[in-house]
């Protein structure tokens, strides 16, 4: 067999500097706004998602989370062709929504547009209506506008948790439960959410949650629509909660957000949190389930805290003074960049693949000790990321799998964060929130350094 | 829900066969996707995109908002031996202002750029459903830019809602076209050929381009693995047109043949039966001797060097039973054919795309009682799985979960895997493969698995 390396250039040629090149996107460090709504109502249960536009879009989409997920991802979609595309995608609709009825028997669909769907200016509205009217047995549809050239998967997960909260919730009896709207994170930090809320005695909806739809077990039958998820009927009465909690910086002061409407409709306390991730941002989040719950931190939390101070203090010269990139969700960069801070690491650079013109204030203002020579980009692809990395002589990155081959251009290494992770095994378990999160990130970007270190080592000491 | 009463549209129940009970039927195939089934294809532009991405000196430029270029960044196993610009992900990015006013000056804009930083020797400019819908004129924008550049810069037709995945191999293959014809063809050999739909996926074109060179027959063009734009312009010289991924690419070999008068053969580099007919066939119609005997021996030495791990295999896999669900027909030949040879059986077979003559072939190849499904879903898929107890699934990304899912082995076989499964070494990996899935210890685990074992003690005792 011929190696590759025979053939491969002596030198493969250097990425050609692209920054200057700002008509387009190159490399994106984002992705559409349908797969954020697709991922929400995955975490629904007995949801399917449903796209109105083009099937390719939801091909795609299901192939990407499958990588990353490594687990069935169906998402149903009404299949334009040019016919569809000039006169409406009405009938196309009702089929498609008659067929997954049928088929996937689901308990609610979750119907996201595209950006052709957008175009052709379907009237959603009026097109579910017309599909309760004609098709029996349909069951409750959400549905979310999900144009791609309006803002990035993120937004479209946001919008599609909203959409969930303004179609479904209704006045409800007063409960005392929580409601707990977690954001874009993995289905380890969702679990580790979960278990947290309810230490302190909580009943907890939390919206969306595909901790075990797409983290789930083998199956002895096939599952068509995995268990696990949002009960459609928990949020229904999202309204008689004792408190909203939602994370994410982004959300904050928007009025449009699912905690806001709950808040505004049903008089639900809102709070509004940093992602936990890190010891700052994850006390806060203790702080207010102890406040709300009127209970005190139980002791295995704080034990939690403890060993992960101790460890800290074990390890902090290793990793003190290390120069990092930080990329992704911008909720999730901010939850980073916290924690770096914290352990002394220096975020040299921080970007969010998504326009947030706020991204840059809102990190300064949750971080009063982010570093001022602190390089903030939202909006930025991977050209600019490797532009201003090429400069900044970073000693790790953190963030997705789309970052590797920068990794790899300047020798450092890739500590896996995010979504999507589908170069190793185990993305979707990465644990971010918590005290345990912390104490993973933490080992794992302690232990980058000592391995570059004894890597780069002429002597290779087995002891460090 | 259990796999019994998965039920089977009834729009789709002409896309479903079984070898020995269907009489005559014939495959109800070529069809657009029935709304709300769960297609594995994608669309036109994903069609397209996923012939032409290979060519590396080309500057790849989707038109269109972010998704159909983010999805499609770096994804696919197609190696090349020099220039990687084609791994590289450009998007003109659409916003809603682009929408409403259109998006040629954006898309004129980041072409100047890109073809000033990147100097690529041709630029392919993909069309999606919104340029397709706004009615920007790429066409236009390209012609302008390659005056401007002096580089051909290609409008690729691919609107996402134009058709099916199949008339994105007809865009990307009229696309080419526009190169095809304007190299200099001096020098090329007698004993020459082009390979088209091959991908070089894992490095595969270098291992079929040695086996060529040894037999002494030059490669003029491969369409378009580790392809090059120079190549491809002088790919009219060539004598002989091996068409492997047939669906993608008989459109262009038809065309080169009405043009230029090169005839093509339809060959497979899967499985050690395809390939040594691919290279006898291609060393036969030179009329030379002396190539059919070089073909001979290396055949011959080849098979020296795999059958003995392989008879391995045969005698561990012998009556493992497979599902394959693959892009294309052709190569789902070659997969039943391969999977004889390791003395399995295939009880499951579909494509996406394939057409009315190939569902018969394959309907005469397989075994009685093969299921065989045209442009299938997952639940589909799941329920004839059960019901026909396989133990392997040949795949892609978004067939693999559902295997896993149920205890069942898998092996990656589409244009995303890292692994070169083409030729005589491709099929050693192959059985490598299909034996560290199949052969697992971690399916004894598994509960389908777990809950057979439990009921077959139960009737023992």
């Amino acid at each position: 067999m011929i190696n590759d390396t025979d053939l491969l250039c002596d030198d493969p040629p250097a990425t050609p500097d692209l920054s200057h090149c700002t008509a387009a996107t190159r490399n994106a460090c984002k992705l559409c706004t349908p797969l954020g709504a697709c991922l929400v109502f995955r975490g629904i249960r007995g949801a399917i998602p449903f796209l109105h536009g083009s099937q390719g879009c939801a091909t795609y989409i299901r192939r990407y989370l499958i990588s990353h997920f490594r687990e069935p991802m169906d998402i149903a979609a009404s299949n334009f062709s040019e016919d569809t595309a000039v006169f409406g995608g009405e009938k196309n609709l009702l089929a498609g929504m008659t067929n997954v009825t049928r088929q996937y028997q689901p308990e609610m669909i979750g119907l996201a547009t595209t950006c052709l769907s957008e175009t052709i200016g379907e009237d959603m509205p009026a097109l579910v209506h017309t599909c309760r009217e004609k098709i029996e047995g349909l069951p409750p549809v959400v549905h979310v506008s999900t144009a791609s050239y309006r803002g990035s998967h993120i937004d479209g997960f946001h919008d599609a948790v909203t959409a969930m909260v303004d179609q479904l919730a209704t006045d409800s009896l007063p409960h005392g439960g929580l409601n707990l709207l977690p954001g874009m994170v993995s289905t380890a930090d969702l679990r580790h959410l979960r278990e947290l809320a309810e230490c302190f005695g909580f009943n907890v909806t939390m919206l969306p949650d595909y901790s075990d739809t797409l983290d789930g077990s083998t199956w002895a039958d096939y599952e068509a629509l995995p268990s696990g998820g949002t009960p459609v009927d928990n949020i229904r009465t999202m309204g008689g909660a004792r408190a909203t909690l939602e994370l994410g910086d982004s959300l904050r002061g928007n009025a449009r957000s699912a905690a806001s409407l709950l808040e505004e409709r049903f008089g639900v306390q809102k709070l509004s949190l940093t992602l936990p991730v890190g010891i700052r941002a994850t006390d806060e989040f203790i702080d207010a389930l102890s406040r709300l719950a009127q209970r005190a931190i139980p002791a295995a939390i704080t034990a939690k805290r403890g060993r992960l101070v101790d460890s800290m203090v074990d390890a902090h010269k290793i990793v003190f003074g290390k120069r990092a990139v930080v990329y992704g969700e911008s909720d999730l960069v901010i939850g980073l960049t916290s924690f770096l801070c914290e352990i002394g690491v220096i975020p040299v650079l921080c970007v969010c693949g998504g326009k947030t013109a706020r991204f840059a204030n809102t990190l300064r203002s949750v971080i009063p000790d982010l570093p001022a020579e602190t390089i903030i980009r939202d909006g930025a692809d991977f050209a600019d990321i490797t532009h201003e990395a090429r400069q900044l002589a970073p000693d790790f990155l953190l963030g997705n799998s789309k970052g590797y081959g920068l990794a790899r251009e300047l020798g450092v290494p890739l500590i896996r964060t995010g979504f999507p992770i589908h170069d190793r095994i185990g993305g979707q378990r990465v644990l971010h929130v918590g005290y345990r999160g912390a104490q993973i990130l933490f080992d794992a970007v302690a232990n980058a350094m000592l391995e570059r270190k004894q890597e780069t080592s002429t002597i290779g000491y087995s002891y460090l | 829900m259990s796999h019994e009463s998965i039920e089977i549209l009834d729009a789709r129940r002409s896309q479903v066969l079984r070898k020995g009970e269907d009489g005559a039927a014939a495959m109800a195939c070529g069809k657009p996707s029935v709304a709300g089934s769960v297609s594995q294809r994608a669309c036109v532009f994903c069609g397209a995109r996923v012939v032409l991405y290979p060519i590396a000196d080309a500057l790849h430029v989707v038109h269109g908002p972010i998704g159909c270029a983010a999805y499609t960044w770096d994804i696919r196993g197609a190696q090349s031996s020099g220039p990687q610009l084609h791994r590289n992900s450009f998007s003109t990015d659409l916003q809603e202002k682009d929408v409403i006013f259109g998006g040629e000056k954006k898309l004129t804009a980041a072409l100047r750029e890109l073809i000033a930083a990147c100097k690529p020797k041709a630029a392919f400019v993909y069309s999606t459903c919104i340029t397709g819908i706004i009615g920007d004129d790429v066409a236009a924008v390209c012609k302008t830019l390659s005056t401007e550049t002096g580089i051909p810069v290609i409008a690729v037709e691919s609107p996402g809602f134009s058709g099916t995945k199949k008339d994105g191999y007809r865009a990307a293959c009229d696309a080419l076209y526009q190169l095809v014809g304007t190299g200099d063809t001096a020098g090329i050999s007698n004993h020459s050929i082009n390979l088209l739909g091959e991908f070089n996926i894992a490095g595969e074109t270098w291992m079929m381009k040695d086996y060529f060179k040894r037999i002494g027959i030059e490669v003029v063009s491969c369409i378009t693995g580790d392809g090059r734009v120079d190549e491809l312009r002088r790919c009219h010289g060539a004598k002989l047109n091996l068409v492997q991924c047939s669906g993608s690419m008989l459109h262009l070999a038809k065309r080169l043949e009405s043009d230029y008068g090169i005839p093509f053969q339809r060959i497979s580099f899967f499985g050690i039966e395809d390939t040594a007919a691919a290279l006898y066939e291609a060393a036969g119609v030179f009329g030379d001797p002396e190539l059919e005997q070089r073909a001979r021996n290396l055949v011959s030495m080849e098979l020296a060097k795999i059958q003995p791990e392989l008879r391995r295999y045969r005698k561990i896999l012998k009556g493992k039973k497979a599902a394959i669900y693959v892009g294309g027909a052709f190569k789902a030949f070659s997969l039943v054919r391969a999977l004889r040879a390791l003395g399995m059986t295939t009880a499951l077979v579909g494509s996406q795309t394939g057409n009315l003559q190939d569902y018969k072939q394959l309907k005469e190849l397989c075994d009685p009682g093969t299921i065989i499904v045209d442009d299938s879903n997952p639940l589909e898929l799941a329920k004839f799985c059960l019901e026909q107890d396989v133990d392997l699934f040949i795949g892609g990304v978004k067939e693999r979960p559902i295997a896993y899912k149920l205890g069942i082995g898998f092996c990656d076989h589409n244009h995303e895997r890292k692994e070169a499964l083409a030729g005589f070494q491709g099929m050693l990996n192959f059985a490598r493969e299909v034996h560290a899935s199949v052969m697992s210890p971690v399916w004894k685990f598994v509960p389908r698995r777990a809950n057979r074992k439990k009921s077959n003690k139960e009737k023992a005792a």
